[in-house]
């Protein structure tokens, strides 16, 4: 067994432990829920929490891997939550599986949120820096401003579309439906979304992504992406094709995005375009800064943590956020300050010191 | 080191876990009736969620202080958000919730409606006004795809009878011939009054000549809509929107020497308190709004006294609504014999048949002999005010 894992590459070795964590935490988890030992609150976080590991982990991508600065992440979640409960109503008399309803729309609402992303990245990506964390801001905001214009509905002729701001149409009227139902209704959002987001698809999401996002990393495309990030200039005079790896690591980020916006979306019976605007993208670029750019496990991590300590902090009620506030801070200064780091070097040191110690004693002992 | 600090990281992680499953938060007293509040503390929203809080939390000390019945209340924060407010409903939960008194803010609540619908918990929102928290409508197809969710009450006027109502009321009180509409496009209330209204003026033969909208992105500057309301003539404009968005419409038609009639909702309630308004602007804005803080009714005065002394404010709609919720739940707790060892279910398909049965008539601050029907909704008549001298008249 040693030796099996001595022969593994220690950079799939890593990869293996991330799996093995989620694996473990998920097998834990339904272990306690079929004991009944989970709270309400507890179970009520399992799916968010998904949602934004999925969120966090395809943002790493674009941030960490690919090493853009995006401020809009959350636009691509927003066309995929609603792109996904159409899809899921248009569905409902057709497929009785809510399970395989649910897998459709999660592959129709990813599909249309990587077109997005393809679309928006055409300009985007030919910007660098600053301005490109601009125009990705403005982006997201966008999306939000025209989904808060939509309105799109479904009965026996198929599904109808009205927009605002063309010609009269201010409410859902405008649809003209013969019986049916309304799904988006403008700024009113979708209500009566159907719940059909459960903990096990939420850990398939998970895997799914991680595997993706590992197997890219560490393949050629991966390697061609991260050569951009570290030296554009080099990278070109190589060969390698900047405009083709940034717009892949873009799309399927946008991708994986639009496929926890339907995770998350199908966990609440309503949903508003306004929810997707820039505090849920700065949120999930909070998670990716603090659990390390380029870091996946570090992303799943500082995710469940950073979600969670808010709703933990209930009971200290109106200084709740503020001790939220001052653990981002000790977090950051944890990873970053000279102190801190010295510290962390030191105790490696040390560490090393006694494996190898303890190594050549066994060594001396074999022989 | 990785391998430490993702060891170490893992080790919290259990902890937190493990705070959660033993449920480290304070329980709920048993010799007490568990109320649980929700809506926003925090955030653009906070001024609603907190005068329901202020508003709440003073009928309890109220009604603890009669002996009897005790009762405890536990607010959380909702951010104004779906997702939070979920959140805190499962937080309530394992708290020991037995009634639900929220949410406030009306998109969180269609989230949290279901929820209690699911968990056979009794809900009494005080102010989220869409009539998909209650279920039981047609949408615009016309069909009802969201259905009733048995024991979600209201308390407040839902949105499409204000609008109706309003349009009624401009139309039977000749109060403008020609009508202008500014409303919010990305608030779930605004929209929804607008609707209601939108419809009911076609069906009146109205002359409608405007209808221009904004976004909260976009809720600083109303030139372009008023420009537009004052090219058409308009002589009356209706605003179905909270007070902040209508205070500057009403100063910055001011500044453009345009003056015609204001006509408001409930969510227009408050405007006299907004810090740095010149409230002689507000001179002649009518409203319909279902309490007034002014008025020189015993309970109205205690309450307002009350308020303001523990706050050290002027308590706007909200906090009476708040108020009455805690009073009907209370009422209706008494004539059940619901005490703190019922349990949720038990208390909720009381209160439901309780509320539903046709005699059951709570007196409050927002109306009197308050009844509810099978539909979830309560009747209560808006009052049409008129703001003279800085004060509200009857009209």
């Amino acid at each position: 067994m040693q030796k099996l894992l001595k022969k593994i590459s220690p950079q799939t070795r890593s990869d293996f432990i991330t799996y093995g964590i989620v694996i473990a935490a998920f097998v834990i988890i339904q272990l306690l829920g079929a004991a009944g030992l989970l709270t309400s609150s507890f179970s009520g976080l399992l799916v968010p929490i998904c949602a934004y590991v999925v969120m966090a982990v395809s943002l790493n991508l674009t941030v960490g891997i690919l090493g853009e600065l995006s401020l809009g992440h959350a636009g691509f979640m927003s066309i995929g939550a609603f792109s996904g409960v159409v899809a899921a109503a248009t569905m409902e008399a057709t497929v009785a599986s809510p399970l395989l309803r649910m897998i459709f729309a999660m592959i129709i609402g990813g599909v249309i949120a990587g077109g997005a992303g393809f679309v928006i990245g055409i300009p985007v990506l030919r910007l660098r820096g600053d301005y490109l964390a601009i125009v990705t801001l403005a982006f997201g905001e966008i999306i939000k401003n025209i989904i808060n214009c939509i309105y799109i509905g479904y009965d026996a002729a198929g599904l109808h579309f009205a927009m605002a701001g063309l010609g009269d149409v201010q409410s859902a009227e405008a649809l003209g439906l013969q019986g049916g139902k309304v799904i988006i209704n403008g700024p009113v959002g979708a209500v009566g979304v159907q719940k059909l987001s459960t903990f096990p698809i939420g850990f398939a999401l998970v895997m799914l992504t991680l595997i993706v996002v590992l197997n890219i990393k560490r393949s050629r495309t991966g390697r061609a992406i991260m050569a951009v990030r570290d030296n554009r200039i080099a990278a070109e005079s190589v060969g390698i094709s900047i405009t083709r790896y940034k717009m892949t690591a873009f799309i399927i980020s946008a991708a994986l995005a639009g496929m926890a916006g339907v995770l998350f979306a199908m966990n609440y019976t309503s949903l508003i375009a306004g929810k997707f605007n820039i505090d849920t993208s700065i949120l999930v670029l909070v998670f990716v800064v603090l659990g390390g750019m380029g870091n996946i496990r570090g992303s799943i991590i500082a995710t469940v943590i950073l979600y969670m300590l808010p709703e933990m902090l209930r009971g200290f009620d109106n200084l709740r956020m503020l001790i939220y506030a001052i653990v981002l801070i000790i977090v950051m200064l944890f990873t970053n300050s000279d102190g801190a780091k010295q510290f962390r070097e030191k105790m490696k040191m040390k560490l090393e010191a006694k494996k190898k110690t303890k190594e050549t004693g066994k060594g001396g002992e074999a022989a | 080191m990785k391998k430490i600090l993702s060891a170490a990281l893992a080790v919290l992680m259990i902890v937190t876990c493990a705070a959660v499953f033993t449920g480290c938060g304070a329980k709920a007293s048993p010799d007490k009736i568990s109320i649980g509040g929700i809506g926003p503390l925090t955030g653009d929203a906070a001024i609603y969620g907190t005068a329901v809080k202020y508003g709440a939390e003073i009928a309890v000390e109220e009604i603890n202080a009669l002996g009897g019945i005790q009762l405890e209340l536990n607010f959380q924060d909702d951010v104004h958000d779906a997702e939070k407010a979920v959140n805190a409903y499962n937080n309530l939960k394992d708290w020991g919730m037995q009634i639900l008194m929220g949410t406030v803010t009306t998109a969180p609540c269609i989230a949290v409606s279901s929820e209690a619908d699911a968990d056979n918990i009794f809900t009494l929102t005080p102010s989220a006004s869409s009539t998909d928290v209650l279920g039981g409508f047609p949408d615009a197809s016309g069909e009802v795809t969201i259905p009733r969710k048995d024991n979600i009450f209201q308390l407040c006027f839902t949105d499409p009878n204000q609008g109706l109502a309003s349009a009624q009321y401009i139309n039977d009180q000749k109060l403008g011939s020609k009508i202008a509409v500014i409303y919010n496009s990305s608030d779930v209330y605004s929209t929804g009054i607008y609707e209601k209204f939108a419809a009911k003026a076609k069906e009146l033969g109205m002359n409608v000549v405007s209808v221009t909208s904004f976004t909260n992105d976009t809720a600083n500057d109303f030139n372009v809509q008023l420009t537009e309301a004052k090219n058409a003539g308009a002589d009356l404009i209706f605003l179905p929107i909270y007070y902040t968005p209508a205070s500057l419409i009403l100063s910055q038609a001011n500044s453009m020497g345009y003056a015609p009639k204001f006509f408001g909702v409930d969510g227009m309630d408050g405007i006299l308190t907004v810090e740095g308004f010149d409230t002689s602007l507000a001179e002649g804005v009518m409203l319909l709004t279902p309490f007034v803080a002014d008025a020189q009714d015993e309970r109205t005065v205690k309450f307002v006294s009350t308020y303001k002394e523990k706050y050290g404010d002027v308590p706007n709609q909200f906090a009476a609504d708040a108020y009455d919720c805690v009073y009907a739940i209370y009422e209706a707790c008494q004539i059940a014999g619901i005490d703190g060892a019922t349990s949720a279910a038990d208390a909720c398909a009381k209160l439901t048949a309780i509320f539903t049965d046709g005699t059951f008539a709570v007196d409050g601050l927002t109306g009197e002999g308050m009844q509810w029907s099978a539909t979830g909704e309560v009747s209560k008549a808006p009052k049409g005010m008129v703001i003279k001298d800085g004060v509200y008249v009857g009209m």
